[in-house]
């Protein structure tokens, strides 16, 4: 071995094979928790569309899995799904943007640093006590305005669910309009434009995949947030468009049918798991195309 | 571990003017370097003597780093690289490129320092002492006395003894050069690597840390990358100047600089290129 | 023909006009610096008005009465011990499997995965789990843990489905605080014979340690706020005990008897709270809800302080 140490490597390399193999399998773990979940509500609502026939999920208006003459028009929920993501992004949308473009092209760096981790605590709230402040703040007030308001209604907890996922389209938004590079600007404002004029016309163009890619993952948190709209908007599955009126989303039903008696293997229990399948579905899509504008961002950068 | 060289003499010899053939230390031959489909270095084969500075230079991307991070295996951290060729490491004559080799006992015998300091964020005494826990020694006399013996020599522990548990980077840049070469040459190595290690560094910072170059050649072999012909000149006893992943030429530094005998070489030592 | 004259008139015209539109920007840049820092106020103050709202209907009902009852059917008698109980017994048990886990695997894809399709694979599909709604973690919970593993719907069950939702949580911050560390770091580790885990466990995770622990404290804080898939395993019982104690009097003085026991926690209790009608009982929901502001909000300023110390602390 010529002046090579032949001090013992034998028990480091033992702990060098062993750790590399435990920490393949955590790196591997996060894709059998997917695994998991697309395995569980494949075989668990599989005897759901099993006995129900295909066509009635787009043809029947009603979704009441439950009654005696049972309806499955999963339109029903994705309607009320449809309604309160509508209003959530009328609200997360504009405010987010423009608190970005404020952020990232106005204010002074040190009130940004002390304002964004602020903002990000927004998203931080508990999501049920988003749900009492819809129903027992919000609402009232709306009540005020508008007197022939439910107690529930898509509205409010459409309009509370904006506000929650505004830090994701401001924080993402802002980081990805601050990557812009600022040659860019400067021979904006070479020309003689002002702050604004920059803003929406050199960094807001440059940002746009990174800015949507922040808009589609806000889509995929208001579809998939939970408790806000089972407290606030209802649980009574509607066909319905007007978000004035409640209506159930496809995760407020999984919790109305959750919050009864679930027997294993019960029409209900498989009920929810469809649901559940659709859900994910829709999320996964919007995941993954928010996934591939965010890389595209990075690699146009 | 370290074996008491041979012709610790040679040396001496060359003060007085006596040319002798020095003990080879590190022996390459035909070594090519591939980064995935990109040959890097091109048959490149050197005998570099024990107890000397040899210098590498060359203009950058020559492939002088790469040939350096080939002695102690640095390549293997990144996949898609393939060595071809020996690499010899004497007394004993083992190919730290053969089959079987375990790359991290070749680490353990050659020293490496770094461009930029890169002391860890720890103790003045636990970068020193790393090297040496990382062999096994774990006796508080033992590792106080190799700490000690090690900021000596990297002329260093008169700055810092009163201070050993503080934390390396309250240190000068200069300073914290030292520890890392403190902490190349704490385990004893065959070799010490250097690659450009005064670049971020000021002229007197550069110039203690090639005082303790020079001195360190009693006791250890020195390999140094630099894009400082000066410095190549000031401290190396042998330069190999290389280009485009080729050795172009080898020989005693004197005469490299003096009488260069292929046309590249005195074209890069005249400034005309690099 | 134009004279020299009127060269000068037009000259100067243009002069004022691009004067006009300049100061007519300035204005604009003006006017929308003050909307900006107007609707960033307004959004924070959202913040601050759900607090008051909370603290205005609920403050009356905090004291030692309601923090050690359970509940009850009659509200000014009922409690929070049952749920803070539970929250402490679920934050155990997700904190050990989702704080390792997640760690290793931030360790693997950051310092050992080659960058390959597999490789690739892993990081889209963390991406897409870090976006999965909590609800249908609750799913997989309730047909995976509840009925194929035989938990029942038990601290376990729980416990288990919160650490597969903050996975991500603890992964992405794990890599993001590898990742400031120089590659130089890990070279003069490796070039004094460390082998790439005694790299890891001797440098990288001592020097990310801040990073990491800030991750932590954020994914515990939004597993604590959760309540979704704790209701889709079937936790929305009446719960008027305390799971059996992990200490015991006698040996072998360590039970895990709690693991398995039904629970409620302080989301799921302050949900219960709402949906009933009765200010009494809103009054419950608003105090549990402060506590559960307070103890989320005060995490992530923990998390906040932390990152800016930790990124304060050390500068490669």
């Amino acid at each position: 071995m010529g002046t090579l140490p032949t001090n013992s490597r034998r028990l480091d390399k033992w702990v060098e094979g062993g750790m590399v193999w435990v920490l393949r399998f955590s790196g591997w773990a996060s894709v059998l928790v997917t695994f998991g979940i697309v395995v569980t509500l494949v075989t668990e609502s599989a005897p759901f569309f099993g006995h129900v026939p295909f066509r009635r999920l787009f043809t029947d208006t009603m979704w009441t899995p439950l009654f005696a003459e049972p309806q499955y028009g999963i339109g029903a929920l994705l309607a009320g799904t449809l309604v309160t993501t509508g209003v959530a992004l009328c609200v997360a949308i504009p405010l987010g943007t423009l608190l970005a473009i404020y952020l990232s092209e106005f204010a002074e760096p040190r009130f940004r640093e002390v304002v964004k981790p602020m903002l990000e605590l927004l998203s931080a709230v508990p999501t049920v006590v988003y749900g009492y402040f819809a129903l027992l703040t919000l609402t009232p007030l709306l009540q005020e305005i508008y007197p022939d308001l439910p107690q529930f209604s898509m509205l409010s907890a459409g309009l509370i669910m904006g506000i929650m996922i505004i830090p994701y389209v401001t924080s993402l938004g802002e980081d990805s309009m601050r990557s812009v590079p600022m040659l860019l600007r400067e021979g904006a404002f070479a020309l003689g434009d002002g702050k604004l004029g920059v803003a929406l016309r050199v960094v807001f163009p440059g940002a746009f995949s990174g800015l949507a890619s922040a808009y589609v993952l806000a889509i995929s948190r208001a579809v998939g947030e939970t408790m806000i709209v089972a407290i606030a908007a209802g649980l009574q599955p509607r066909f319905t468009l007007n978000p004035l009126e409640s209506a159930a989303t496809v995760t407020a039903f999984i919790v109305q049918v959750s919050l009864g008696d679930l027997p294993h293997g019960s029409i209900g229990y498989q009920s929810i798991f469809a649901a559940g399948a659709v859900l994910f579905l829709m999320t996964l899509g919007f995941n993954l195309a928010g996934h591939a504008l965010r890389r595209r961002f990075h690699r146009a950068c | 571990m370290n074996p008491i060289p041979a012709v610790q003499v040679s040396s001496e010899k060359d003060i007085t003017g006596v040319e002798v053939k020095p003990e080879v230390k590190v022996e390459i031959q035909n070594l090519s370097f591939f980064y995935g489909k990109n040959q890097v270095l091109r048959n490149v084969s050197l005998d570099v003597p024990a107890y000397q500075v040899t210098a590498m230079i060359g203009p950058s991307g020559c492939g002088k780093t790469t040939l350096l991070r080939c002695l102690n295996r640095m390549h293997d951290l990144y996949p898609g690289n393939r060595y071809e060729g020996s690499v010899r490491l004497y007394p004993g004559g083992t190919d730290i490129l053969g089959p079987g080799m375990d790359p991290i006992r070749v680490r353990m015998r050659f020293g490496m320092v770094f461009q930029k300091p890169n002391p860890f964020p720890k103790s003045i005494y636990e970068n020193v002492a790393y090297g040496l826990r990382l062999q096994g020694m774990n006796k508080r006399r033992d590792l106080d006395e190799r700490v000690e013996k090690a900021l000596r020599e990297s002329a260093l522990w008169d700055e810092v003894k009163s201070r050993l548990h503080q934390l390396a980077h309250n240190l000068s840049g200069g300073q914290q050069q030292r520890l890392c070469i403190a902490r190349a040459i704490a385990t004893d190595p065959d070799v010490v690597l250097f690659d450009e290690p005064t670049s971020a560094l000021d002229p007197i910072a550069t110039s203690k840390i090639e005082e303790l170059i020079v001195e360190m050649k009693k006791r250890v072999t020195v390999i140094i990358v630099t894009h400082n012909l000066q410095q190549a000149g000031r401290i190396s006893d042998r330069t190999a100047f290389m280009y485009l992943g080729e050795l172009i030429e080898f020989g005693e530094t004197n005469r490299m600089f003096t009488n260069p005998a292929k046309p590249q070489t005195e074209d890069y030592i005249s400034g005309r290129f690099g | 023909m134009l004279s020299v004259g009127d060269f000068i008139v037009l000259a100067s015209q243009n002069l004022r006009k691009q004067e006009a539109r300049a100061s007519r920007r300035r204005s604009i840049d003006r006017w929308f610096g003050r909307i900006g820092l107007l609707f960033t106020i307004g959004t924070l103050g959202v913040l601050a008005i759900l607090l008051l709202n909370l603290a205005a209907s609920g403050l009356t009902r905090i004291d030692w009465q309601f923090l050690l009852s359970f509940p009850s059917r009659r509200a000014a008698e009922a409690g929070i011990l049952s749920a803070w109980v539970g929250t402490i017994l679920l934050m155990i048990v997700t904190a050990s499997v989702a704080v390792p886990l997640g760690v290793a695997a931030g360790i693997y894809l950051e310092e050992y995965a080659a960058k390959n399709k597999w490789t690739d694979f892993i990081e889209i599909n963390i991406a897409n789990l870090a976006g999965v709604p909590s609800i249908l973690y609750g799913l997989m919970a309730l047909g995976l843990f509840v009925y194929q593993f035989r938990f029942g719907q038990s601290v376990l069950a729980g416990g288990l489905a919160l650490a597969c939702l903050v996975l991500p949580i603890v992964i992405v911050a794990t890599r993001e605080a590898l990742r400031t560390i120089p590659a130089a770091i890990r070279e003069a580790a490796f070039a004094l014979g460390a082998t790439r885990w005694q790299a890891v466990w001797h440098h990288l995770l001592p020097y990310s340690t801040g990073g990491i622990a800030t991750g932590v404290i954020l994914a515990m804080s939004r597993a604590i706020g959760e309540s979704a898939p704790l209701i889709t395993i079937g936790a929305l019982t009446f719960i008027a005990f305390l799971p059996p104690a992990p200490i015991l009097s006698h040996a072998p003085f360590l039970s895990f008897d709690w693991l398995f026991s039904p629970f409620t926690a302080l989301p799921i209790q302050m949900f219960n709270w709402v949906s009933r009608p009765g200010e009494e009982f809103q009054s419950n929901a608003a105090a549990a809800g402060l506590f559960l502001m307070l103890i989320t909000l005060g995490m992530n300023g923990v998390a906040i302080l932390l990152r800016r110390h930790a990124q304060r602390n050390i500068k490669w």
